[in-house]
């Protein structure tokens, strides 16, 4: 959605911006111009191609755009049939088509109906070019920013003019500065030396892959005693450049394991803020826990599979249902089972454990013992361009979020609702609490139920970055308890600490010692710290706490 | 003496009996009469029996931890997969030539890793007394500084169950891991002969039944000495009364630790003489799930009873055998069901349920 | 037993100064054997004990009491280890240290301590109880080997005798009643032969003639062993008491004997309030 109103904005902008203003887009002469360049793009001979892209940029018209966008992906096809040019979009094992110069939706053609047009690399270099002059006057300062970095790519004089236009009337600083690149690169290149460390020193303040390769290059020894840059001067120079660049590479490389870490945090605070509540209130120790998270990730399968086509959707629709889903199957094993065993922690342990094993089993009878990939939602996938060196996928970015916002909507429940003012009496004194009238029974189910809850919410946000099967919940339940056992029984914020510092601690061991070392020291770290201090960061202290 | 060891405990009695004769006529029969006839024992079932003997033995460890001292110990399946795979790395330099790549020193996965040299771990492993110090020290070593820092630092409850629990899990991840050295994803297998003898004959089989079958009733005799001593009533004190054992003046820690490691050395060994007749140790047996059905052996058989744990090993296992044959699918449900049913309806397990009847007959 | 351990402790204590410290010696040759000074004990922001000054004499029989919350337990639970104070210094004769050293220690080198709630093995027999508790090398090596000599079992069955479980002797602990549960601790205590016993409310649940019983126990013992008792039971106590310490918030608000104590009006005021 986004995408479409996206290329929207670019068509009339271009349609603004260039000669032909859109009061004669109206004519039919000049209706008659795109249609003619549409039809030559799908002519035979490549000159004829070539002209009709070039014709296709002129006529100015909204859809020009998408057609050259899809040429250069290689989505355009000419239907046999008709030897009309449509966009194809492959969609299991068809074609979903649409008419390329009005974007009319053609439904469904097989693979051997529609014939790919193609194109050679000249004219997928002027198509990059051609792509990026119709971008420039785009509205949108991001769109403009993509077309500037489209091209980047040895720009002719064509563009640079246009690129020094724009340059001079352009208020977006990150527009600018992407034009500005371009030119210092150029400088980079000329053979003026004063030029070249102007360009050189201004450099040092640009994060580009492009320029580290370039200065990579130059101080690159040459084989016979010199570099391939011969003037020592602009070595230097370059050394300095390159080295201030490398510096903000190392932090940029710190931020993106910081965000992994954080990521990584965020489910571990997910999958252990559920147990923090049914352990750290109710000392209860719930082995089916991952097993609760398992049924949140199949819940968020199976209402998948019901809404195919709303991907968006269903997520939303998911987290409701796996926290009734989970709560009520929380609910069942409270009522069923814990309430027998309050006071005998390790019982509660082996027969909560019973219950994971017999849940593993039944999903596995149910949905097969393979595992399933939950679809991501377009707007969750991918990831956000910073700058060369730093990227954050937007899935991982959303579960942060997400887990931020179920900690805070956690807190307040506990916080300002009748529940968490008895939840808070139960946790703190059993039996104060029982004569003053609270109902412990209902408490205690209410809290397993909504312990449980959060617990499926985890598995919807787990479904997004993980397969989804049988085993995805004993993956977590040992780290999950680490989480909470690390951060200190009963203490929601401890939870959050510890959670969100185990993930940045194994994110900055990763690089050294591998994923699975890495989680074997993190584990062995715990053990350690488990010594020192048995209560965790944050203990609960007093009276209360040595009983 | 007589007394303490064999008691007049009919229960254990019969369990012993039991153990004894099928010690010593299954591997009898099976050597004695020829295949075919209806006294002998194949060599599956040989082994099977063998395999049990080795879980029970397994079970009686864990008994001595849970049972008497209290410590409901997630792990303690990490101690047999050490025994097992200290047993295993004798296996597998006794194959030495014979492997598929020839290589006299390299075992196989190390000259698929492209390994130039055996790592300096391994050295001593190609002699059987060197090994099977091993199989006592390793899991006895790891118990020691687990325990150690463990129970002085008073980990107790549940916070020591789960860290059990993640020790056997991170020793999972490692045993996995190629450059452990330890062959991986596949552990150690093909093995060849043990002492000289193929490992695959009949004659090995019914060795290793008797062995297993004198182990476990040689262990189960030994721990219902130990249980009687005062170290034994110290740690059953501990169990029940922790601080007030400290303040007659016992070092609760060092008495946990004593047993721990001890139980844990038994567990090396029943993981020892399981790798034989088994003829593979791969992680998995690190798996927490495989650490916490010991537990439900001993739950289900009655803990704190010593035989208990043995009637509890065989039984699950003889399920497990049954029901992964007949329905696979069913296995987890029953093991699960076993779960809930041990906990909720019977406590104190099988023994429990067998001395409120004897008990019920004489009253 | 314990007049041998007295009299090594002035062979063996070195008279010299420089060298203040002997392992497992108990100096008490200024007539006193627990120190505690200045000690203060704080949960959650509740000052269970509040600069508590307290010296117990050698062979001193004394009796705490206080209203609930005084601090009383906390008191014995910073003497056997239990609690670790947040300031404050607490001395086992002049040299030993009892807050370097955990709760076993601190039993073996000779302090014991009766728990308010009987707390005996319950899966254990009544002589198992005892054999446990008897002076012995405690360690883990030396108990695997451990074999009762007669002269141990003598004295075993000479505690049964004592505290009235000798027809009991074979019999779970677990299903005594709460008197002879009482008892049962008190006997164990005995079997630890400590110089310093603790006794927390010994005589909760006894009937009057086991009171009786109790007090006279414990005035035998006076002399030999150091004895701080806590009790509710202002009868008992005036029964054995010399000296009266009374706990208030934390600290000792007047000491002396039982008459003195009760006539205080700051006590008075104390208990019943104004």
């Amino acid at each position: 959605m986004i995408i479409k109103t996206y290329s929207t904005i670019i068509g009339l902008t271009i349609a603004l911006l260039l000669p032909i203003g859109s009061a004669r887009a109206e004519q039919p002469g000049i209706r008659d111009a795109y249609a003619e360049a549409v039809a030559k793009v799908g002519r035979g001979s490549m000159a004829e191609r070539e002209q009709g892209i070039a014709a296709l940029a002129e006529a100015g018209n909204p859809r020009s755009l998408d057609i050259l966008r899809a040429l250069l992906d290689g989505r355009l096809y000419q239907e046999k049939s008709t030897g009309a040019l449509v966009i194809a979009e492959k969609n299991a094992g068809r074609f979903k088509i649409e008419e390329a110069s009005n974007g009319a939706d053609l439904g469904f053609a097989e693979a051997e109906a529609i014939g790919r047009i193609n194109i050679t690399n000249r004219i997928r270099g002027e198509l990059r070019k051609l792509i990026g002059q119709l971008g420039l006057g785009a509205e949108d300062a991001s769109a403009r920013l993509a077309a500037v970095r489209e091209m980047t790519k040895d720009p002719d004089q064509k563009t640079l003019e246009l690129l020094q236009k724009r340059s001079a009337v352009e208020t977006d600083q990150r527009v600018k500065r992407a034009i500005d690149l371009i030119f210092l690169v150029r400088d980079l290149d000329s053979g003026d030396k004063t030029a070249r460390i102007r360009a050189l020193k201004a450099l040092q303040d640009y994060d580009s892959q492009e320029v580290v390769n370039k200065l990579n290059a130059m101080l690159e020894p040459d084989g016979e005693g010199g570099y391939a840059e011969a003037d020592a001067d602009i070595r230097n120079q370059a050394k300095i450049t390159l080295h201030a660049i490398d510096t903000r590479i190392g932090l940029y490389h710190a931020a993106e394991t910081v965000f992994f870490g954080l990521s990584l945090g965020a489910v571990l605070v997910l999958a252990a803020i559920g147990l923090a509540i049914t352990f750290g209130v109710m000392g209860v120790i719930n082995m089916a826990h991952g097993e609760l998270m398992m049924l949140g990730a199949y819940t968020t399968y199976v209402i998948q599979q019901l809404l195919p086509d709303s991907l968006g959707l269903s997520i939303f629709l998911a987290i409701p249902a796996a926290f009734l889903i989970s709560a009520l199957a929380g609910l069942a094993i409270e009522r069923g089972l814990i309430r027998f065993l309050y006071g005998r922690p390790l019982e509660t342990l082996l027969a909560t454990f019973g219950v994971s094993l017999i849940l593993q089993q039944g999903v596995r009878s149910i949905f097969s013992p393979l595992n399933r990939s939950v679809a991501t939602p377009s707007w969750m996938s991918g990831s956000w361009q910073i700058n060369d060196f730093l990227s954050l996928t937007w899935n991982r970015f959303y579960i942060l979020i997400f887990c931020l916002l179920v900690f805070t909507a956690l807190l307040q429940i506990l916080k300002r609702t009748r529940l968490g003012l008895e939840v808070r009496a139960v946790a703190q004194n059993r039996r104060m609490a029982k004569a003053m009238g609270i109902p412990t029974d209902r408490v205690d189910a209410m809290t397993f139920a909504l312990g449980s809850g959060i617990a499926g919410v985890a598995g919807v946000a787990l479904s997004q970055i993980t397969n989804v099967g049988p085993n995805l919940g004993q993956a977590y339940i040992v780290d999950s308890f680490m989480v909470v056992v690390f951060g200190g029984v009963g203490n929601l914020f401890g939870t959050l600490v510890a959670g969100f510092s185990l993930g940045i601690a194994n994110k900055f061991l990763e690089p050294y010692a591998g994923a699975v070392l890495a989680k074997i020291l993190v584990l062995v770290f715990i053990i350690l710290f488990i010594q020192k201090r048995p209560r965790g960061l944050f203990p609960q202290k007093g009276r209360a706490a040595e009983a | 003496m007589y007394r303490i060891l064999l008691g007049n405990d009919k229960t254990a009695l019969a369990v012993l009996a039991v153990l004894a004769a099928v010690t010593v006529a299954v591997p009898l029969c099976s050597l004695l009469f020829p295949a075919g006839s209806a006294l002998h024992f194949s060599a599956y079932t040989v082994s099977l029996l063998g395999k049990y003997m080795t879980f029970a033995l397994l079970g009686l460890s864990l008994d001595l931890v849970w049972g008497y001292a209290g410590i409901l110990a997630l792990g303690h399946g990490a101690f047999f997969a050490l025994g097992g795979y200290a047993m295993g790395m004798y296996l597998m330099r006794q194959i030495g030539e014979r492997g598929v790549y020839g290589n006299p020193l390299l075992p196989d996965f190390m000259v698929f890793l492209n390994w130039d040299k055996l790592p300096w771990y391994w050295h001593g492993f190609d002699r059987f007394g060197f090994a099977m110090a091993m199989v006592l020290l390793a899991p006895g070593f790891l118990a020691f500084v687990f325990g150690w820092l463990a129970f002085r630092a008073r980990v107790a409850g549940v916070y020591l169950s789960i860290m059990t629990q993640a020790l056997t899990y991170a020793l999972m991840l490692a045993f996995f891991r190629n450059e452990m050295g330890f062959g991986g994803n596949n552990g150690l297998t093909d093995f060849k002969d043990i002492l000289g003898f193929n490992i695959q004959a009949e004659g090995v089989r019914a060795a290793l039944l008797f062995i297993s079958g004198a182990a476990l009733i040689g262990a189960l005799l030994g721990c219902r000495w130990l249980v009687n001593t005062k170290l034994g009533r110290v740690v059953t004190a501990i169990r029940d009364q922790e601080s007030r054992v400290r303040f007659i003046g016992y070092r609760v820690e060092m008495y946990k630790l004593w047993i721990f490691v001890f139980a844990a050395m038994l567990a090396g060994i029943a993981g020892a003489l399981y790798v034989p007749q088994v003829g593979i140790i791969n992680p998995s047996e690190f798996s927490p799930l495989n650490s916490l059905e010991i537990v439900v052996w001993v739950a289900l058989g009655g803990r704190g009873t010593l035989y208990g744990a043995i009637v509890g090993a065989v039984l699950v296992n003889f399920g497990k055998t049954v029901f992964t044959g007949l329905l696979p699918d069913a296995w987890l449900f029953v093991l699960g069901g076993a779960f809930i049913l041990v906990t909720l309806a019977l406590p104190d397990g099988i023994a429990g349920l067998l001395n409120r009847r004897l008990k019920e007959r004489t009253a | 037993m314990i007049e041998m351990a007295m009299e090594n402790q002035t062979v063996d204590a070195p008279s010299f100064s420089g060298v203040m410290y002997q392992e497992g010696v108990v100096d008490t040759r200024h007539g006193t054997i627990l120190y505690l000074e200045d000690v203060s004990v704080s949960f959650d922001g509740f000052r269970a004990l509040n600069r508590l000054s307290l010296y117990i004499g050698a062979g001193e029989l004394r009796c705490l009491i206080g209203p609930n919350g005084a601090g009383k337990t906390t008191l014995m639970d910073v003497i056997t280890g239990k609690t670790r104070p947040d300031t404050g210094s607490v001395f086992f004769g002049q040299t030993i240290d009892l807050l370097k050293m955990d709760e076993a220690a601190i039993a073996e080198a000779g302090i014991g301590r009766k728990f308010q709630k009987p707390s005996v093995f319950e899966a254990l027999t009544v002589f198992e109880n005892l054999e446990l508790a008897l002076k012995a090398d405690k360690r883990t090596w030396p108990s695997l080997l451990f074999r009762l000599t007669g002269e141990q079992r003598d004295a075993i069955g000479r505690t049964l005798e004592t505290i009235g479980l000798a027809g009991l002797a074979g019999k779970r602990a677990g299903i005594l009643s709460h008197g002879q549960k009482q008892w049962l601790e008190i006997g164990m205590l005995l079997m630890q032969e400590p110089m310093v016993m603790l006794i927390d409310e010994p005589v909760a649940g006894m009937t009057h003639q086991e009171v009786e019983r109790t007090a006279e126990l414990l005035l035998s013992l006076q002399g030999k062993r150091s004895i701080v008792v806590v009790e509710h039971d202002m009868e008992f106590i005036r029964s054995i008491a010399h000296k009266v310490t009374v706990l208030h918030e934390g600290s000792v608000l007047t000491e002396g004997t039982m008459d003195e104590v009760q006539n205080d009006p700051r006590v008075i005021q104390v208990y019943l309030g104004d």
